[in-house]
């Protein structure tokens, strides 16, 4: 089954509210084998100014995951997750994540496009802060394998 | 940070993966797909072996760019292309090297300052966003394409 044309342009419901938790944002540093103080040592963030531990680079992507479940679980999307292989992927920062922060996802499908029997959908998660305040925006590019 | 010329390196690592690697990262993201911890499913699906996830690769490659510029807030925009797997071996695991260059430099002014553009103080201006590639490699290719950080210098 190819992947539904007419997911294009279309705005999912927002993902419930992730609370991003110190431990976490150390569990996740020392799994990218980050070093950095400010992910690792509350003293050290507080000291550069910031209210808590600032997480890596990526970890958005794990609030940007339930988007991507949102998508997987479509009824009309035609997407089988055997056949997704991850393209690309981008982060674009209005201010990094920081513990304590309260998330909330919102997937836009920004593109659906055929090339050579594969889909390639793009996926867009702007994440918000709890006063609604862009945080940052995690695109991802699935790449569909057709049938073969 | 004021010398800074295009094709700089700027940092090089080296990052040794292992299974635990894979399984550490597994939790710590939420990607409990299992072609990245058991082989038996790898192989059913026509790979070699376990991989590693690709955006533990995308994840730990930015940290040289981190240690170099200090602080994980001033990294405003990082993208990856996936281009090719690492098979982690169970036995020798897989060793991958990072190595990041300055690809660009943006100066002039980005942004008001709080007083507002053209006000009384002066607008930011100066080297203020560089563009770090990063060539990112395993067993002699590149496994990353157009994998940019831009950064905030000033």
């Amino acid at each position: 089954m190819p992947v539904n044309p007419a997911l294009q342009g279309r705005v999912f419901p927002p993902t419930a509210p992730y609370l991003v938790a110190r431990e976490k944002i150390r569990e996740f540093a020392r799994a990218v084998f980050s070093d950095s103080p400010l992910s690792l040592d509350v003293s050290a963030a507080r000291a550069a100014g910031y209210d808590d531990l600032v997480a890596s680079p990526t970890f958005a992507v794990v609030v940007q995951e339930s988007t991507l479940a949102q998508l997987l679980a479509e009824p009309d999307a035609g997407i089988d997750f055997s056949r997704v292989v991850h393209g690309d992927q981008r982060f674009s920062f209005s201010r990094p994540i920081v513990a304590g922060d309260e998330l909330v996802a919102t997937l836009t499908i920004a593109g659906v496009k055929s090339l050579g029997g594969h889909s390639m959908v793009t996926a867009q998660s702007d994440i918000t802060d709890a006063s609604g305040e862009h945080v940052v925006t995690a695109t991802s590019t699935l790449v569909v394998r057709g049938d073969e | 940070m004021t010398a800074l010329s295009i094709g700089d390196v700027i940092a090089e690592r080296t990052f040794v993966l292992t299974r635990d690697s894979l399984v550490r990262y597994a939790g710590a993201s939420g990607d409990f797909n299992p072609i990245h911890y058991r082989d038996d499913i790898a192989r059913s699906v026509g790979l070699s072996g376990v991989l590693a996830h690709g955006m533990l690769t995308m994840g730990f490659a930015v940290q040289p760019v981190v240690d170099w510029i200090g602080d994980p807030a001033r990294v405003l925009d990082y993208q990856v292309r996936f281009t090719r797997p690492v098979p982690v071996d169970a036995t020798d695991g897989a060793t991958v090297a990072v190595v990041a260059k300055i690809g660009a430099l943006e100066s002039g002014e980005v942004g008001p300052d709080q007083d507002g553009p053209d006000q009384d103080g002066p607008d930011q201006v100066g080297p203020d966003i560089a563009r770090i590639d990063l060539t990112v490699t395993f067993d002699g290719s590149t496994v990353l394409g157009k994998a940019q950080v831009r950064v905030r210098l000033g």
